[in-house]
């Protein structure tokens, strides 16, 4: 085996990510890598969700656009589903009418052996287990942690019962199925881009984060949370979008770092106080979720659609970054590097993400904690003579101490300010408090990473891309590599400002953006002066895959 | 330290004889009651006339957006609870542009004092309708008169569990002072909504507001919830200043749970996590 990708589905309220992402679970025990994500609607019960799995020997953390098993958990889900079932493919459950793959009556078994239907994702579960070639011990464990915490009687039922289906698939499927796993023995992490982004930006001393719930942005302030006593981070969910941002700048300004997390219309809400930080030079992360827009658009699911948005953000000019991680071990440290930067610079900084990548379940081999550079750039109370807190400086940023950290006072404003704080009216010291904040601005453009070069060094093509799409056009320069095309991928993981770096010379460039107009595209033509031959673009509220991209570009 | 101690060389940009004056000299002598000293002071503010406030007042201070002050003190009051907050606002400000924050702010009670300037009027963009204007009252941009009824600030903090509500009169100083220092030392939210005539674009003249001001009777009791409750909604006939209100409970604070389960007092003072200690997490997600 290689790869399986395993899709589920049913209705909300049937359990279907439950029981993915168990299976991903019982995929890393198993010595394997996993890569869930999921396809959902925005609702809470009913409608057809999918969950996707893909199970492999290393690491692939990118989404599949074909399936070698699909596991329906309702009939509506099944018929929507079943053309992303290869020709060959298993499906399992349902009546048998499509006359391909073992119908098994998930929720007959529910109702004979628990006297009701809620189990039947677990018999499913059990059973998918089963027809896979994973060993019922591991199908065991996997169920009992999942559900480790809930009640003593919840976890034993959904154990029995994925065992019965366990046991059941291994009785009349025997044989029927061919993709089958190897197991070996391998320890690795399996974490969510959500707990990746707050564990981030907690190794990064982060002790505030103040949010307004948003899908798919609610599960970092959920992640904190959850394990707040542990990590000492405190958490406050505000009364709306503009609170929260103005809680992070307020703990900020207190000398703590600090952030809050959103998706588009949240961030909408945001963008004054976004303009607030970059006056008053206090440091701000926001994590800005996307999903597709405009207004509400499709709130469940991804899009590339927000970078100009958050590269123009905030009235003004100011100095600001723009961070877009490409998977659950970079946003990891991306959170540390929009911390110091925000630190460091005085600055707001966006960490841009999406839903694919929050929601998502990834496999890492490790966490590469060596990378983590903590370092404060507070000044040292003692060593300030006076309450300067924007002193004019050759490098535009000024000394900035906690208040309360000594006899020396910390004086923001978010009016037009001297030196020490205060408001003015003096044009001409507005015009060299606009030059000083905007100094700020060069340095840290020298020092924005320069984008991933894939393959570049032989390419006739190159796909220009950004963000959480990485894995999949990575894949689909590999997949084109095999077909003879020499293909390359140019990845940008720091957006704003664009990086200093000599663009390759590539003879033909590709952009590949998951939104409608090639955002990242008009950025880099304009900057670099490079023309585009052709474009990839997705805006259907699904993630790119390698297949998507290739279906484009070498069909 | 003295009260003059905490004056500023900022320039003051309110209109000369504007009764914020009066709120001014009552904060200072507030502070001098109160022993504090200015790096212990955190003020928050956000835009509008009185929202300038901190500029006049040595102290820490973060001057804000408009409407927004009161997230940020509660966030400063989350991060170093060693601070003294204080919010400077106005109606228009707090009531009007920041009532969503003023409401939930409420709700949480964290241990800072609002000074709301209520002057019943737009005083910086010249003279439209507050929060707090009376029905009927023409403006410069109501000019058949204001037709929704008017906000009742101190009616809402009670409902919603305030401790300390209070009234006070920008024109008598020492009883204002005595408001302050009553508000300050309440451990939770404390409002002082501050009668404040406007001198430029008010709707009532100063006298409108002399005729109808009265100190609370020594006989008060302002632990009782019932008498309160009339109370905060006695205006237009006449108009009651005192402490209106003060819970005899101590109520938790905002972030006391947090500081409690966590033992950590100043979040500043957590530090960054040990390489070990995130490792240690991170073994959670190993399968």
């Amino acid at each position: 085996m290689t790869e399986l990708g395993i899709l589920l589905c049913g209705a909300a309220g049937q359990g279907v990510q439950t029981i993915g992402s168990i299976l991903a679970r019982i995929a890393l025990k198993s010595g394997l890598c996993a890569f869930a994500w999921q396809d959902n609607e925005s609702r809470i019960r009913g409608g057809s969700n999918g969950y996707s799995v893909r199970i492999s020997d290393t690491v692939r953390n990118a989404p599949l656009d074909e399936f070698d098993v699909l596991l329906p958990l309702d009939a509506k889900s099944r018929l929507k589903y079943l053309p992303f079932l290869k020709p060959d493919g298993v499906l399992l459950g349902g009546d048998g009418r499509e006359g391909r793959g073992m119908a098994i009556d998930f929720a007959s078994i529910s109702v004979q052996k628990a006297g009701n239907q809620l189990y039947s994702n677990a018999v499913a579960l059990g059973a998918l287990a089963a027809v896979l070639g994973f060993d019922g011990d591991t199908v065991h464990a996997s169920v009992s942690e999942e559900f480790a915490g809930k009640s003593a009687d919840l976890a034993q039922k959904n154990v029995e019962l994925a065992l019965d289906g366990f046991h059941l698939a291994l009785e009349t499927c025997r044989g029927l199925c061919t993709p089958k796993v190897t197991k070996r023995n391998e320890l690795r992490y399996l974490i969510s881009g959500a707990d990746a982004c707050a564990l981030g930006a907690w190794a990064a001393g982060c002790r505030f984060m103040a949010a307004y719930p948003m899908s798919p942005s609610t599960g970092v302030i959920t992640a904190l949370s959850r394990m707040e006593n542990e990590l000492r981070v405190f958490t406050e969910q505000a009364e709306d979008e503009i609170a929260a941002v103005n809680m992070a700048v307020g703990a900020s300004y207190a000398g703590v770092r600090s952030m809050t997390a959103t998706s588009g219309g949240g961030f909408a809400l945001m963008v004054e106080t976004l303009s607030l930080s970059g006056m008053t030079e206090t440091p701000l992360v926001v994590v800005l979720a996307q999903r597709p827009g405009p207004a509400t658009g499709l709130p469940t699911r991804t899009e590339q659609g927000d970078l100009l948005f958050a590269v123009h953000s905030g009235h003004g000019e100011f100095p600001k970054a723009v961070l877009a991680p490409s998977d659950a071990k970079e946003i990891f440290h991306a959170m540390a590097r929009a911390f110091d930067l925000a630190e460091r610079y005085q600055m707001p900084v966006i960490v841009l993400t999406d839903q694919l990548l929050m929601d998502s379940m990834y496999t890492l081999d490790d966490f590469d904690l060596g990378r983590i550079r903590n370092e404060s750039h507070y000044a040292n109370p003692s060593g300030i003579q006076e309450s300067k807190r924007y002193r004019f400086t050759e490098s535009g940023i000024s000394p900035m101490i906690r208040p309360g950290a000594g006899p020396n006072l910390t004086c923001c404003d978010s009016d037009e300010h001297d030196e020490d704080g205060h408001i003015t009216e003096n044009l001409e010291l507005r015009t060299r408090m606009v030059e000083k904040r905007l100094r700020k601005g060069k340095a840290l453009r020298s020092e924005i990473a320069s984008p991933e070069l894939y393959r570049i060094f032989d390419s006739e093509i190159a796909l220009v891309s950004w963000g959480s799409s990485r894995n999949a056009v990575a894949e689909a320069a590999d997949q084109m590599r095999k077909r003879g095309m020499k293909a390359g991928m140019i990845h940008f993981e720091e957006v704003w400002p664009l990086p200093q770096f000599n663009f390759p010379a590539v003879p033909s460039l590709v952009s590949v953006e998951g939104n409608a107009t090639g955002q990242l595209e008009g950025l880099v033509r304009a900057e670099y002066g490079v023309t585009f031959s052709e474009s990839v673009r997705r805006f259907d509220g699904l993630p790119f895959d390698a297949g998507f991209i290739l279906r484009r570009l070498a069909p | 330290m003295k009260a003059d101690d905490f004056r500023t060389e900022a320039e003051n940009q309110w209109c000369p004889g504007c009764p914020n004056f009066g709120i001014l000299a009552a904060l200072r002598a507030a502070l001098e009651v109160l022993d504090r000293r200015p790096e212990q002071l955190c003020l928050v503010s956000g835009i509008g006339q009185a929202a300038k406030a901190p500029h006049y007042i040595r102290a820490n201070f973060f001057n804000g957006l408009h409407g927004r002050a009161l997230p940020v003190a509660l966030a400063v009051c989350a991060a170093n609870p060693d601070l003294t907050t204080v919010v400077e606002t106005g109606d228009g400000d707090c009531y009007g542009e920041g009532g969503n924050h003023f409401l939930h702010t409420v709700r949480r009670n964290p241990d800072l004092t609002l000074i709301v300037h209520d002057n019943q009027i737009y005083g910086l963009t010249k003279g439209q309708a507050s929060p707090t204007t009376d029905v009927g009252d023409r403006t410069r941009l109501q000019f058949g008169g204001v037709e929704s009824e008017p906000l009742k600030p101190l009616a809402i903090a009670l409902m919603h569990g305030c401790g300390f509500i209070a009234r006070g009169y920008a024109g008598d100083i020492p009883h204002l002072t005595d408001m302050i220092v009553r508000a300050i030392r309440h451990r939770g939210f404390s409002l002082v909504d501050v009668v404040q005539p406007c001198i430029s674009w008010g709707t009532h003249a100063v006298g409108w507001y002399q005729e109808r001001l009265y100190k609370l009777s020594p006989d008060y009791d302002p632990s009782d919830l019932r008498s309160a409750s009339e109370k905060v909604l006695e205006w237009k006939e006449r108009i009651p200043i005192g402490v209106i209100y003060q819970s005899k409970e101590s109520k938790a604070c905002f972030g006391d749970r947090f500081r409690s389960e966590t033992g950590c007092r100043k979040l500043s003072d957590l530090g960054f996590p040990s390489k070990e200690a995130v490792g240690k997490i991170l073994e959670q997600f190993r399968v």
